[in-house]
């Protein structure tokens, strides 16, 4: 489809938080994202697998503007994400626009990314004094507070080089929600975790699900977790859907041969 | 003349060299400010989203490293005047020096902001950063450590290079061996002397900067 | 700048043969010293050590212009007296030699330990060993950073044109002192310097550094 046959913003009536329309990703021939059409509501909690190279964690680092998007519109709240309006029809987005959009999406990463050079508490702060303008004191009682949620409040003035991983995780947490986003995303946030570890983490977005009203998209291989707390279970295969369904059909009465395929493949490992 | 070391004559002269190798520490000093200011210009110039740009850079950094710093040392001092820019022989040599080894520490920084793993921009962009903020607070802190080897190899280097200056009359050491020596007709004690001090300052400075970089990375907590 | 090349085009050329000549001289000596001085510097027996350190540190910390003038002004009091051509490739030679010393050690170090003890296990002497086994792996391993310090000595040589060689920079220099043609002059020399480092040396030691993983089975 032509750019200009994209809507300038969606209609109020029909506005998902995430809207993927007919979005594609490639790198030189290999086809990474295939005519994606997707939805997410506001405060749902999507939670991708599928196995690698399927474009599952493509989706998430497009949505961050990690990636550049090939073909289609992103609209975040009814608004395209790497688009603007010009003259009437939707062009490539600017730097201004991309970082008005960019300030409702926060992300965690799979090798946390927290800054070696500052404290727990310092990584927290960055963000809120340096891009959201707050004064020290307002960015401090913030990342304290949820330093404290997430259990790190003791540790606030570490280096991360003193923690363990799991702790890490748990504080690039703390320093993503420091921004207030409206939608977080999870890039295989436990994948770099030792076993007894992964608790911790899982436990920290379980609680962020129950008790905040986010919009949450999760990369992940954790089958049972992903079970327990989504709304609606997606599979990636060769850059497209396979399925989706609520966790309770998806696990126990996949439609597609695929999935079935993966779900024992999975069961296997465990 | 044959071999005899006068210990009166070290004397004699001792005063006229340490006022010169002072000359000789502010001149490599100013030099290296100069060097580390452009060459990190310079660094970041190559990182822009203008390929154009990148490629100029590039190619007239690899040809001033690439070339005789005592020959840019000539053609700054005796090109510049015939433009319009007059320069004392102080002046175009702190800008030859300058610009030299803002080539040569331009590839340092480069190398060390290269060093920063990439999930740390990417953390950076989560957090809607700005890239003036990434480079800044973020990316640079992380560089600078990695850099400082390099960064000190070539303070010495600079120092070492300052004689060049004398032949464009700059008083540092070297000059004013050569006028004692002419003056005087002895020249074993001040090329000896020279080559001391020379010693005497660049070893202990070669040992600070391998402790520079140690305390540098136990203070950042890496 | 045409005329400029045709009239003085063949002074210039003559300069750039001398700079050739000073350049081959004065890498052939680098080769030596960095070789005596980096093995030296591993030798079992601590005066070896001492004098290759010792060697290795004075060039190294002291400035090439002032090493070129002490050997060739100061030299001659001690009896040892030098012509400028010699003076001039020899203080390169013992200059970038002192930091190729330093490559020297360093890429025998970095020859993997099984290779030690694999040489070892064979029995093989250890003047065999060196040169059979562990010098050959070296010799990879050291052709880019010699690559980088044959630049440095190229732009080394042009400190000779100032005990009176009469090699590019010399020529250069004589160009501008009568004719104040500075911007020709300096400017035709730095292309020069560059063109032979950039199109002669890199390339050469690009083609010698593949066939010699080539020869190791690498490439």
């Amino acid at each position: 489809m032509e750019l200009s046959a994209y809507p300038l913003e969606l209609p109020p009536d029909d506005r998902p938080m995430v809207r993927f329309m007919n979005v594609t990703k490639s790198y030189g021939s290999l086809v990474v994202l295939d005519d994606l059409n997707l939805d997410i509501q506001r405060g749902e909690m999507v939670s991708v697998i599928g196995p690698s190279g399927s474009g599952k964690t493509t989706v998430l680092r497009m949505l961050m503007t990690l990636e550049s998007i090939n073909g289609g519109v992103i609209y975040i709240d009814g608004k395209p994400l790497t688009h603007m309006e010009r003259k009437g029809v939707l062009v490539p987005a600017d730097e201004a626009h991309l970082r008005r959009m960019r300030a409702s999406i926060g992300m965690c990463f799979q090798h946390f990314n927290l800054f070696p050079h500052m404290t727990a508490l310092q990584n927290c702060m960055e963000g809120p004094v340096q891009v959201l303008g707050l004064s020290k004191a307002e960015a401090r009682d913030r990342s304290e507070e949820l330093l404290k949620m997430v259990g790190m409040i003791d540790k606030k003035d570490q280096h991360p080089s003193r923690l363990s991983g799991g702790q890490q995780q748990r504080v690039a947490i703390a320093r993503a929600l420091a921004m207030r986003p409206r939608i977080m995303l999870f890039d295989e946030v436990t994948s770099a975790l030792d076993p007894e570890v992964i608790g911790e983490v899982t436990e920290v977005i379980r609680r962020l699900v129950a008790e905040h009203d986010l919009t949450m998209l999760m990369v992940t291989h954790q089958m049972g977790f992903a079970r327990d707390i989504s709304d609606r279970i997606c599979l990636f295969y060769k850059g497209k859907i396979e399925e989706q369904a609520a966790p309770e059909q998806f696990f126990t009465n996949p439609q597609r041969e695929r999935t079935q395929q993966f779900l024992r493949a999975v069961k296997d490992a465990d | 003349m044959t071999f005899d070391w006068k210990w009166d004559f070290v004397w004699e002269i001792a005063p006229r060299l340490a006022a010169a190798t002072l000359n000789t520490l502010l001149a490599a000093g100013s030099g290296y400010a100069i060097a580390l200011v452009l060459g990190l210009a310079l660094a970041l110039g190559q990182r822009t989203r203008w390929p154009a740009l990148t490629f100029i850079l590039r190619e007239t950094l690899e040809f001033i490293r690439s070339t005789p710093l005592v020959l840019q040392i000539f053609f700054i001092f005796y090109v510049g005047p015939q433009v319009g820019i007059t320069l004392s022989p102080w002046v175009a040599g702190m800008m030859a020096i300058g610009l030299h080894y803002s080539a040569y520490l331009a590839e340092v920084y480069r190398a060390g902001i290269v060093a920063v793993p990439k999930g740390q921009w990417e953390a950076c962009r989560a957090l809607n950063m700005t890239t003036r903020d990434t480079y800044a607070r973020i990316v640079l802190p992380q560089a600078v450590p990695q850099a400082i080897p390099g960064m000190g190899n070539y303070l010495v280097g600079i120092f070492k290079d300052t004689p060049m200056l004398s032949v464009i009359g700059v008083t540092e050491l070297m000059q004013t061996a050569n006028a004692i020596g002419s003056e005087t007709y002895r020249f074993l004690e001040p090329y000896t002397l020279v080559g001391v001090i020379f010693l005497a300052l660049s070893l202990p400075t070669a040992g600070l900067v391998r402790l520079l970089e140690r305390v540098l990375r136990r203070k950042l907590g890496m | 700048m045409w005329d400029f090349l045709q009239t003085y085009g063949g002074r210039l050329a003559e300069g750039t043969l001398v700079t050739a000549a000073q350049f081959a001289l004065a890498t052939a000596v680098a080769l030596v010293a960095a070789l005596a001085a980096g093995l030296g510097r591993l030798s079992a027996h601590w005066p070896v050590r001492a004098a290759a350190t010792t060697y290795v540190e004075i060039f190294r910390g002291t400035s090439l212009l002032v090493q070129l003038y002490w050997i060739f002004y100061v030299l001659p009091l001690f009896g040892i007296s030098l012509p400028k051509l010699t003076a001039g490739f020899l203080s390169v030679g013992l200059n970038v030699g002192a930091y190729g010393a330093e490559i020297v050690r360093g890429s025998i170090l970095s020859v993997q330990r099984g290779q030690w003890e694999a040489a070892y296990a064979l029995s093989m002497s250890p003047w065999k060993r060196m040169r059979r086994i562990i010098l050959p792996q070296a010799l990879v391993l050291m052709l880019p950073p010699w690559g980088n310090l044959l630049i440095e000595l190229l732009k080394g040589t042009a400190l000779v044109a100032l005990i009176g060689v009469a090699d590019l920079m010399f020529v250069a220099k004589q160009i501008n002192g009568s004719t104040f043609l500075s911007a020709e002059a300096f400017g035709t020399a730095l292309v020069i310097y560059y063109l032979l480092a950039r199109v002669l040396i890199t390339p050469a030691m690009r083609r010698l550094e593949r066939s010699m993983a080539r020869r190791l089975g690498r490439a």
